[in-house]
């Protein structure tokens, strides 16, 4: 163990500094969010009373409770659906030798290299036709369908290095193709099912142009949607619509704050493929 | 392992060819076209739409953006990203708490943090609060206001959120260096610099590459950051090519020229996205 340097206390006050001046955007943030009416202070002070109302207004204003709610149905409904879908899909693709296994897996690669604009008008037409649209099926339809690439990619990476033995005696065993892969296969993919299933989450929850296409104008709208028409009614009042603002990351800062080490591992592993 | 448990990927296959494959297909034919979205009859135009995007203003000044934008962002983000990285990898004492502190912007949703600095870059926001306390003046940057400083405000924000996610790629990276060989190099006196040069950054070669190729690639797809911070404006002058194809499409009604915009956006991307995945392609291929 080595001692701390100078050296080392000089990249640490830098750093520090460097996050101070990062941290400026969240200051204010949350700082605005509890300002009173106050509106002649000067907006780098700290407000002289914390003020909660901000947020009740917020929250019965742009209809937030419901926001969440469609927000949080939308996202869990889609993680279980590409957790379940992908899994199943990544498994034969990644064990099987047939040239059908294999194309298949290339036709799902594929879809890495696809950028989503090119589907974005017909796809919606998809949805209007099969009479989907305003509902929060559409959504979740048009999220399993579009993570399917990068998930499948995840799992069958993973897949593949872990090793056939302990299956080969499951299917040897005469048990069943579920058994097997409740019993073994599911129980050895863990550590990359939290890698999916947290970078699915954060994109989901997080995604504007989805819900802003095929849930304008509903009930079931979500967060960033609710915000965006939110700030478009009361774009003067600031600290209102900042209250808003904090109420629909805290839920995912708060999810963070807890996992932070898989996240930040997940997103490092996850994303370099 | 029986064969017929490949039929445990049909319902992702199907999914994935309602979402994906079928709509880049249609949608690739009405390029051709002079088709308005709504009306069922439309004109074969052949390469019409393609030249207009290459010719007209407004969408050439799209292709523009979006290229400064990209490459911005990918020069900014890998140096502040990697600097980062480099210094929380260090023994100091609030390494695990900057790391998390920088990463935050990550998961924080796109469109609050695009709202967040549309009121700090107000002109009586608190940035030129800031400038105000530092050096007094008669007037104050319009950061939204100019083209110019918009499409600076742009860039700085995707620095700011992504900045933290360049980092953990590096720390990986770095962390993926053995302790040995740095510590061999400084047995033999070679100084922390020259083991920066000659042995970290070589070593970080992979984190390199992918770090550039996802900055470019989230950088030519820019859309909610300007969709919310300028909408585009002033004067249309910060449009992206991911505004533009939205604006053309749902607010213009002009899906022809949308959808050729979308494809030049596609191949571009496709071909980064090649670079990206050519080493695992062919460490598949080999398999």
């Amino acid at each position: 163990m080595k001692r701390y340097t100078w050296r080392l206390g000089l990249i640490e006050i830098s750093l520090i500094a460097l996050a101070v001046v990062f941290a400026f955007p969240f200051y204010i943030l949350f700082t605005l969010s509890l300002r009173g009416a106050e509106a002649t202070a000067s907006p780098l002070s700290l407000p002289e009373s914390l003020n909660f109302v901000n947020y009740s207004d917020a929250w019965n204003k742009a209809g937030l409770g419901s926001a969440m709610l469609n927000s949080f149905l939308i996202t869990v409904i889609s993680v279980i659906l590409i957790l379940v879908l992908s899994l199943l899909a990544a498994y034969p693709l990644a064990r099987l030798a047939s040239r059908l296994a294999k194309g298949m897996y290339w036709l799902f690669l594929f879809g890495l290299l696809l950028p989503f604009q090119v589907a974005l008008i017909p796809l919606y037409q998809a949805v209007r036709d099969i009479g989907l649209l305003g509902s929060i099926w559409s959504v979740i339809l048009v999220y399993v369908g579009l993570q399917m690439p990068f998930s499948i990619f995840l799992f069958a990476g993973f897949i593949r290095s872990v090793p056939k033995d302990y299956e080969e005696a499951g299917w040897v065993d005469g048990a069943s193709t579920w058994m097997t892969l409740r019993k073994i296969v599911i129980p050895l993919l863990r550590p990359i099912t939290s890698t999916v299933a947290i970078l699915n989450t954060i994109f989901i929850w997080n995604d504007f142009l989805t819900p802003l296409l095929y849930l304008t104008g509903t009930e079931r709208i979500t967060i960033p949607v609710a915000l965006f028409a939110f700030v478009g009614q009361y774009v003067s009042s600031w600290p209102l619509v900042f209250a808003g603002l904090v109420s629909a990351i805290l839920p995912v800062l708060i999810l963070f704050f807890i996992m932070q080490k898989s996240v930040m591992k997940g997103f490092a592993g996850g994303l370099k493929g | 392992m029986p064969k017929r448990i490949i039929l445990l990927a049909l319902p992702a296959l199907a999914a994935y060819l309602f979402v994906l494959i079928i709509p880049t297909i249609r949608g690739s034919r009405y390029s051709l076209t002079d088709w308005n979205g709504l009306n069922p009859e439309y004109e074969f135009v052949g390469l019409q739409n393609f030249r207009d995007a290459f010719t007209s203003d407004a969408s050439s000044r799209a292709i523009y953006v979006t290229a400064v934008i990209a490459i911005s962002t990918t020069i900014l983000q890998n140096i502040i990203g990697l600097l980062l990285a480099v210094g929380v990898n260090t023994r100091i004492k609030s390494r695990n708490l900057l790391r998390v502190f920088f990463f935050t912007p990550v998961v924080m949703t796109p469109v609050v943090i695009a709202y967040l600095w549309q009121y700090l870059l107000a002109p009586n926001g608190p940035v030129n609060s800031m400038i105000a306390i530092v050096s007094p003046r008669e007037t104050y940057p319009s950061w939204l206001g100019n083209e110019n400083l918009a499409l600076l405000s742009i860039i700085m924000v995707m620095v700011w959120q992504f900045a933290g996610f360049v980092m953990v790629i590096y720390l990986a990276g770095l962390q993926n260096i053995p302790e040995e060989i740095l510590e061999a190099a400084s047995i033999d006196g070679t100084s922390s610099r020259q083991k920066f040069w000659s042995i970290t950054l070589p070593m970080l070669a992979p984190a390199v590459t992918i770090n550039i190729m996802l900055s470019i690639i989230s950088g030519l797809k820019a859309f909610d950051q300007v969709w919310v911070l300028t909408g585009g404006g002033p004067a249309g002058l910060t449009n992206t090519l991911s505004t533009t194809i939205y604006r053309n499409a749902f607010q213009y009604g002009e899906f022809g020229s949308s959808i050729a915009l979308a494809l030049i956006l596609t191949f571009a991307i496709a071909i980064i996205s090649i670079f990206q995945y050519r080493p695992l392609l062919r460490r598949e291929a080999a398999l």
